[in-house]
């Protein structure tokens, strides 16, 4: 298909969209309005449940069950970068050399690195009282380590990055979340149903099973962001390019 | 606000959602880099966070926390919708990730990351 024949399609499929989405919005209750069903019942059943995050209480307790499919997504897709950025038989690994870091990056990185660290841990243990939880804590994990590569160099990150525990820790976390699941069966209730007692409204402790799943999902985050970045991170400092003249290389 | 600005008030985040989402079909369909087509899945992306939201906001309402909020005291905009996106940005992120490594690869076997020149069959 020529690029013009292309732009034509996409033209057509443009104002198609364009039209159906108007008349879509139109049917859709205004911005702002106050009729929300199901957010009003999702509020009082994460009050009922005593949990003071509404949103945590509708990711892994009311909608517990969609999230083990996201964070299948999630660990499907760490799987698929990892095979993908492997090191191929045509492809050297040169050990990278050490290299000079300006005094001020390296010392505000090493006072930044623990803050970070702790900021990323408190983020997934309030999860279920505060904005946060293992999603967006784990990142900031998986970021606070990364600071070491920024204070020191690659080698330093290597050292407290043994690739191979944070893929067992990636897949103990998704085995986590399963176990959880399964222990509200055990427990004679539905897979995933929150089993645990409620606790307390607003302490580290409320919210059932709650703060467990948003551990599990923190570790297994943690954990595949740091496996993601390191096949990244190998492939820009570690992996060479083949030869152009390798047999498999070099389309033209 | 008059009549007419309300009314435009209320479709204007519907629209910036829509208008995202064809930007970001424009920029895969007419990409010559494959990087490029990449982000402009993510700019697509940003389109349904977008939609999301606006459908859950509810005027004059916080963040449904209620770890500083007496319950009931203030309006609280839609919790459902922010779950769905949350885990839409995480998947989103993951899946960027994915793509580039296949970028990567694209650009190690072909010596182009161009997606017009990788119409070819190789045996």
């Amino acid at each position: 298909m020529s690029r013009r024949v292309r732009a034509w399609v996409l033209v057509l499929g443009g104002l198609g969209f364009a039209a159906l989405f108007a008349a879509a919005c139109a049917g859709l209750p205004h911005f702002g309005g106050d009729l929300h069903p199901y957010g009003d019942r999702a509020v009082r059943a994460a009050l009922l449940r005593h949990t003071a995050n509404a949103v945590a209480s509708v990711n892994f307790d009311q909608r517990a069950f969609d999230t083990l499919g996201e964070e299948s997504i999630l660990f499907g897709a760490v799987l698929g970068t990892v095979v993908l950025l492997r090191q191929t038989r045509d492809e050297n690994r040169r050990p990278p050399a050490p290299a000079p870091v300006a005094a001020p990056v390296r010392r505000y990185a090493r006072l930044a690195l623990p803050v970070t660290l702790l900021i990323g841990l408190y983020i997934v243990a309030h999860g279920q009282l505060s904005p946060g939880g293992g999603f967006q804590g784990g990142v900031v994990v998986a970021t606070a380590l990364h600071l070491l590569y920024i204070a020191v160099d690659y080698r330093a990150l290597e050292r407290i990055r043994p690739v191979g525990l944070y893929e067992v820790g990636d897949a103990a976390g998704e085995a986590a979340y399963l176990l959880v699941g399964t222990g509200a069966l055990v427990a004679g209730a539905a897979f995933l149903a929150n089993v645990l007692p409620y606790g307390t409204f607003n302490t580290l402790s409320s919210g059932g099973t709650v703060p467990v799943l948003n551990a599990a999902i923190g570790v297994e985050v943690a954990c595949g962001v740091v496996v993601l970045l390191a096949r990244f991170l190998d492939q820009a400092v570690e992996i060479e390019d083949p030869p152009a003249d390798a047999p498999e290389g070099a389309a033209k | 606000m008059n009549a007419i600005g309300e009314n435009a008030m209320g479709v204007l985040p519907y629209a910036v959602a829509g208008w995202l989402f064809l930007m970001g079909c424009y920029g895969l369909a007419t990409s010559r880099n494959l990087i490029h087509a990449v982000g402009c899945l993510a700019v697509c992306q940003a389109s349904t966070y977008v939609l999301l939201l606006a459908i859950g906001y509810r005027r004059g309402g916080t963040a449904p926390v209620f770890s500083d909020v007496t319950p009931g005291s203030r309006p609280v905009v839609d919790p459902v919708v922010q779950a769905l996106v949350l885990t839409d940005i995480v998947i989103g992120a993951t899946v960027t990730a994915l793509l580039l490594s296949l970028v990567i690869q694209i650009a190690k076997r072909h010596r182009t990351v161009d997606p017009d020149e990788l119409s070819e069959l190789r045996g």
